[in-house]
């Protein structure tokens, strides 16, 4: 990927934002201020400069990474960012879940690449809160498609608890047995 | 049966509004066909040949009389007056318009019915057996679990973009109606050496080009562990699994390359960090679930196996004859569990009329519970009839002409669309079915072979489940022309196992008296009492091609 393909628009928590990252390949410098995101590689070979710069860092993933290679370095990042090279991948909704789930990041976690408004409500459930959709994509259909559902079964990045452990049924079942 | 809570229907309600404006965009042109087909995909809706084809899921076949009534007026309103009933116990229909499958999807969702992910790459319908609860030899009720494990694979976050489709079958009982050994997942339920109930559990079965008995990986799982098990597979699947050639996506091939004992270590790593977290099922929501499929009010009725062996002898033969192969013995004393194959000559197999949906449907009301179930040979089950009703329920299948004494028989033949529907296809499939039962369906040659199951594939893709026919047809092309693979041998019950193919492959014009040789062999070559697969176990398919191939 070559010099930015820095977006106007992102979601942002469900608002529309303006996008103040900007990608940055593994051969150009890297400035010392502004919001960079760069690969995992460039982030294992530049490590020291990287952790020095005034703007903030993001550090991005693709499908066959898991996300344990950045466990050691969440103080020194301020974003993790998961590509979708094709939106049928979906290895980085199981990347994104150890990432906020076992592994404990709490900061921003980014989706881009092949991002689209019908994907966005599963990419929300499994932790990603920054949605930097694909281009040609509408952001409003997007931000409609983040509300698609107002149930689900399955525990997930957003609510760990599974609907079994979250019906106040259940609770007044377990209020009485006891 | 499960009924809806307000969750249920909320998120049943919800996907239909949003499959609603997906259909919308489409038709816009705001997603491109290319965006839409995983999204149409997980909503059931398959292309075809000529057509769309909406597969309706059917949670581990179970349905009630209102349900079918529903499909049956489904068909009639918007497909050509029949429907399709598949071997994954869901029900097919070949031809909706896309413009009418929102308004379908509403009528479905109002008897608690839907098509979510029934196809695409996601975790599909969990199918069980058909005689679930009422089976005499189960161990335990198997459909509470395949309901636990349909609410968690509904819309799993994680889980909708995986290499492949995936598919997962569950029993509760030593005999294998479920075929679990074929599927991504089987999952049996058995006690251990302490007596408590649990799970084994098999991965890596599977049919087309590679075709795989599961392997077990795990003798042992608690009941509260099911899903948290499950979800670790799937993760390691989703992380590991081929994605650059569909062929070798499925999960057998991951487990073919890393070997069952690295794979099963990759699953328990992951599920060691999850297995005591918030997934492990609570005692609540196991007694929660397992309510929905108490037994039904039985009455205390007198007679049971003697008044059925009695029945037996009724000069009636036909009548005899169908309870011998359709009928099943029931846990509770004077009742019987009751298959209704749907496959006579000239039909299609697996195909029914709406008119036989809504005659089913009321038989299932008034001789049953209200409820019916979807076998995977494709037939249709009421499973708790009374056995002094029996004759009375067989007189009237008969004169719908439903009462085909054939349930397990030669002409109860599972066959894929093939080349009549099916892009993909060598050969076709159902007219070698329709030809076969022509010559088959005569009562004497039906009892005389007795326990037989033919399985039919237009390529080898196998979705006729050719491998695992006791015989097997294979379709493939030679120049233009449709010829026939013969394999003997296959099963998909408890004792799986893959066919053997016998010789060349056959023209079309002659596969009918090849089949017809493979009996005739079976008949001279029998011991006393012994199944046609017993007997190709025991001879060797050698001694059958001598006496086919003459
Ligand atoms: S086995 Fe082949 S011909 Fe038959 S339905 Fe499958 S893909 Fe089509």
């Amino acid at each position: 990927m070559s010099e930015s393909n820095s977006r106007p628009s992102i979601l942002v928590n469900g608002q529309i934002s303006e996008d103040a990252w900007r990608s940055v390949d593994d051969e150009s410098p890297v400035p010392s201020e502004g919001d960079v995101i760069v690969s995992l590689a460039r982030w294992q070979r530049d490590r020291p400069e990287l952790g020095d710069r005034l703007g903030r860092t993001a550090v991005r993933l693709d499908p066959e990474h898991s996300g344990r290679e950045l466990a050691d370095a969440f103080d020194a990042l301020d974003m993790i960012v998961v590509d979708f090279p094709k939106f049928t991948d979906g290895r980085g909704y199981t990347i994104a879940r150890r990432l906020r789930e076992q592994l404990g990041w709490r900061k921003a976690l980014r989706a881009q690449g092949d991002v689209l408004p019908d994907q966005v409500f599963f990419m929300q459930r499994c932790g990603f809160d920054v949605l930097a959709l694909r281009a040609d994509k509408s952001l409003e259909t997007a931000q409609r498609a983040l509300s698609a559902f107002s149930v689900s079964y399955q525990g997930a990045a957003d609510d760990p608890r599974p609907l079994y452990r979250r019906r106040p049924e259940g609770v007044v079942r377990s209020a009485r047995a006891s | 049966m499960y009924r809806y809570d307000e969750h249920d229907a909320t998120i049943i309600r919800e996907r239909v509004a949003q499959f609603h404006d997906q259909v919308a965009r489409r038709l816009s042109g705001e997603i491109s066909e290319n965006e839409f087909k995983p999204l149409r995909l997980q909503n059931g809706l398959y292309m075809q040949l000529h057509a769309y084809m909406l597969r309706v899921a059917v949670p581990y076949g179970w349905l009630s009389s209102a349900q079918l009534h529903r499909l049956a007026h489904v068909a009639r309103t918007w497909d050509k007056g029949y429907g399709h009933l598949s071997t994954r116990q869901n029900v097919q229909y070949n031809w909706p318009a896309l413009e009418d499958v929102p308004k379908i999807l509403a009528a479905l969702a109002e008897v608690e019915m839907h098509a979510v992910q029934t196809s695409g790459n996601c975790i599909r319908n969990t199918t069980s057996d058909h005689f679930a609860g009422v089976a005499r030899e189960e161990l335990e009720d198997p459909r509470p679990y395949c309901e636990l494990i349909r609410q968690w694979s509904t819309f799993h976050p994680e889980f909708a973009a995986l290499p492949r489709k995936f598919k997962i079958a569950v029993t509760g009982s030593p005999r294998d109606r479920a075929a679990v050994q074929i599927h991504d997942i089987g999952i049996r339920i058995v006690e251990n050496e302490a007596g408590e109930r649990g799970f084994e559990i098999l991965v890596g079965g599977g049919l087309g080009r590679t075709p795989r008995i599961a392997r077990s990986i795990r003798d042992f799982l608690p009941k509260a562990d099911l899903l948290s098990y499950l979800e670790a597979i799937l993760r390691v699947y989703n992380e590991q699994g081929r994605r650059d050639n569909k062929y070798k996506a499925r999960i057998k091939i991951l487990v073919d390359a890393l070997g069952v004992d690295a794979f099963r270590e990759a699953v328990e790593a992951e599920w060691a960090e999850i297995k005591d977290g918030a997934m492990k099922l609570t005692d609540e929501e196991l007694a929660r679930v397992a309510k929905h499929f108490e037994p039904p009010a039985y009455e205390s009725l007198e007679g049971g196996d003697a008044l059925l062996a009695g029945k037996k002898l009724s000069p009636n033969r036909r009548f005899a004859a169908w309870l011998e192969s359709n009928v099943e013995p029931h846990k509770v004393p004077g009742y019987a569990a009751v298959v209704i194959t749907v496959k006579s000559p000239g039909r299609p197999p697996g195909d029914i009329t709406a008119d036989h949906m809504d005659a089913v449907a009321e038989l299932a009301e008034r001789f049953g519970f209200g409820e019916i179930v979807i076998t995977h040979r494709q037939n249709l089950c009421i499973p708790d009839v009374r056995i002094d009703q029996l004759e009375a329920l067989w007189a009237e299948l008969d004169a719908l002409a439903l009462g085909e004494a054939n349930y397990f028989r030669a002409t109860d033949i599972i066959a894929c669309p093939g080349l009549d529907y099916c892009s993909l296809a060598n050969a076709r499939s159902i007219p070698v079915a329709q030809r076969l039962t022509e010559r088959l369906h005569k009562l004497e040659r039906l009892e005389g072979v007795g326990e037989l199951t033919i399985n039919i594939s237009g390529c080898i893709n196998a979705c006729g489940h050719h491998h695992v026919g006791n015989i097997g047809v294979l379709g493939i092309d030679k120049q233009g022309e449709e010829f026939y693979q013969l394999m003997l041998g296959g099963s998909s019950a408890e004792d799986a196992s893959l066919g053997k193919i016998l010789g060349p492959a056959i023209p079309s014009d002659e596969i009918v008296d090849a089949v017809d040789r493979v009996l005739d062999a079976y008949l001279s070559l029998r011991n006393d009492g012994e199944r046609f697969l017993d007997c190709v176990r025991r001879v060797g398919t050698r001694s059958f091609k001598e006496r086919v191939y003459v």
